[in-house]
């Protein structure tokens, strides 16, 4: 099934003809409404009516995460706060959130693409679809909501957070599709198979996302669930989930290009990759009101390619990601940053800024261990000084991050010193 | 008296490197006491040159800190550490850790860590306790 085969399945001039329109569009918007751009395109000597169609995308400087924490909170809006209906926010790399705000429009545009997402993932009118991703800032939990109801499903949001509450209405209210993070679904997937409760739930699909996945864990969880496991790709900056998704033949995840324009660029160069090629994603949002965005660097390392798919979709697909150009890292869906860790640590004072971070996946959750060296200055002998400070340096990195973190203090001068960048970080889920 | 601690992870071999440090530097142990977690372990030595073993157990990348601790006498009696701990409590000071110490001697002795080592020698020599200094 298609949820909309006139934009879907688009020829590709048409397509381009529809871009064009929409980028003089949109730049014309931000030139206009946006100090901030305005002043980013006269410095580079720029006026809307230079950029005539997306050939000329290259003339328009890039926007970073950067970007949005210089204009915090509101200075990216092209839209006046009468017209902003809903705010959603991520996690910066200074402890301060990214906020991004959405227009009726807007909100409606996201609803159709994950509408789109969903029924390539087999949900329609008639299915029974449980929400649990967090319901609240994050765009996953509201994304995937507005979005099921308005293709017709009968939406259950569950929220995180209570796995034999989801796993009972699961079965008694016979959900047959689930969007959530992928280790969550597996960890549900497993708690079900303990269970011996495969059998009497009606899972036909499972649309996941907001962390980095693998084939396999794809393929391990369909096996499990005996079901259809789709790959939904989104960021708040640019929209939330739903701005890619991969359809039942899984050969790349199909970008809504009518609506937001991808680009791939090589990151040391930063000028166009040659085609195919892998590089950094870069996303044009063509249509939105509330907080347009040029050019945005996601830091997502994918490759793209422009042949029609078998499902007869002719949107552009992105390969899965083969990683970050930054050192961003997505623990239990939350964008972690070492050098947010590094901040606090510093501010905090009582320990050496040398720690390591190793994140490990044990029953398919994300695990957080930090080894913190102790330091003679702020070392004492009494043992309940020290698990004192353990538990604070916990709470400074709960506080910082968002996530629960275990801490283990070691020896003075045992982390190792690297030369240039340190590594702090071991990431031990092999996730790519 | 000071009081020489030490932090050491629970790995293989990390106490014998401590001893070997000390011997190397021909230092003498009088007492240990090794408090241990399920993550870290707490070691707490007197010993015949306390400067100098910090000194040789830092330079070999440890964590050491000198402590001031009480080391105190005791006649080898019934109720004779009731006593102390009465006179400490009812001076409103609190004991952190003690161990016992090892003598060589027909008297006992102990190790205390309180929450005010002056105040405590003052109390405890009140009621005529002697120290090892």
């Amino acid at each position: 099934m298609i949820w909309n085969e006139t934009k879907e399945c688009m020829s590709r001039d048409q397509m381009v003809v529809l871009q064009n329109a929409r980028l003089t569009k949109v730049v014309n918007r931000v030139y206009h409404n946006v100090e901030y751009y305005r002043k980013k395109m006269q410095a580079v000597g720029l006026e809307p009516g230079d950029i005539m169609g997306i050939e000329d995308i290259e003339k328009l400087p890039y926007t970073t995460k950067d970007d949005l924490r210089d204009t915090y909170p509101f200075g990216l809006f092209a839209a006046p706060q009468s017209e902003i209906v809903r705010i959603h926010a991520s996690s910066g790399t200074t402890g301060k959130a990214t906020v991004v705000g959405y227009t009726r429009h807007d909100i409606d545009i996201w609803s159709e693409c994950v509408a789109r997402a969903l029924t390539m993932a087999g949900v329609g009118k008639g299915s029974t679809i449980q929400v649990a991703y967090g319901y609240g800032l994050f765009t996953g939990g509201l994304g995937a909501h507005y979005g099921a109801e308005h293709l017709g499903a009968t939406v259950i949001p569950m929220s995180t957070g209570n796995t034999k509450k989801l796993t009972t209405m699961m079965e008694d209210l016979g959900a047959t599709a689930i969007a959530c993070t992928p280790s969550y679904l597996l960890h549900i997937a497993e708690t079900l198979e303990a269970e011996g409760r495969i059998a009497d739930i009606k899972l036909k699909s499972a649309i996941c996302g907001a962390e980095p996945w693998t084939e396999a864990m794809r393929i391990q969880i369909e096996d499990k669930l005996k079901i259809s496991a789709h790959d939904i790709y989104g960021l708040s900056e640019i929209m939330g989930p739903g701005v890619a998704c991969d359809c039942i033949h899984h050969t790349g995840l199909h970008v809504y290009e009518d609506h937001f324009l991808p680009e791939i660029i090589t990151p040391e160069t930063l000028k166009t990759a040659a085609s195919g090629e892998t590089g950094e994603l870069v996303f044009t949002t063509l249509t939105k009101e509330g907080i347009p965005l040029i050019r945005y660097r996601t830091k997502d390392l994918t490759s793209i390619s422009y042949d029609k798919c078998e499902c007869g979709r002719t949107l552009a697909r992105i390969s899965r990601f083969k990683g970050r150009s930054d050192d961003m890292l997505i623990i239990r869906g939350v964008n972690v940053f070492p050098s947010q860790i590094e901040a606090a640590l510093i501010e905090m004072g009582e320990t050496s800024p040398h720690y390591i971070m190793e994140v490990d996946r044990v029953n398919n959750l994300d695990i957080l261990q930090m080894k913190v060296e102790v330091e003679d200055r702020y070392f004492s002998d009494e043992i309940r000084e020290l698990e004192a400070l353990t538990k604070k340096i916990e709470r400074t990195i709960r506080d910082a991050i968002g996530l629960a973190i275990t801490v283990k203090l070691v020896e003075p001068r045992t982390i190792e010193r690297s030369m240039g960048k340190a590594v702090r970080v071991i990431d031990k889920r092999k996730l790519v | 008296m000071k009081q020489l601690s030490v932090f050491l992870e629970n790995r293989e071999g990390r106490l014998s490197d401590v001893l070997r440090i000390l011997a190397e530097k021909n230092i003498n142990i009088l007492s240990l006491s090794l408090a241990d977690t399920s993550e870290y372990g707490m070691l707490r030595l007197l010993v015949s040159e306390p400067e100098e073993g910090k000194k040789a157990l830092r330079d070999n990348g440890l964590s050491a800190t000198l402590t001031e601790i009480l080391a105190v006498k005791m006649p080898h009696q019934v109720g004779a550490l009731q006593n102390i701990l009465t006179v400490l409590c009812d001076a409103g000071i609190n004991i952190e850790y003690m161990y016992a110490l090892c003598t060589g001697t027909e008297e006992a002795a102990l190790a205390i860590k309180t929450s005010d080592p002056e105040a405590a020698s003052n109390v405890l020599e009140r009621i005529g306790v002697e120290f090892f200094r």
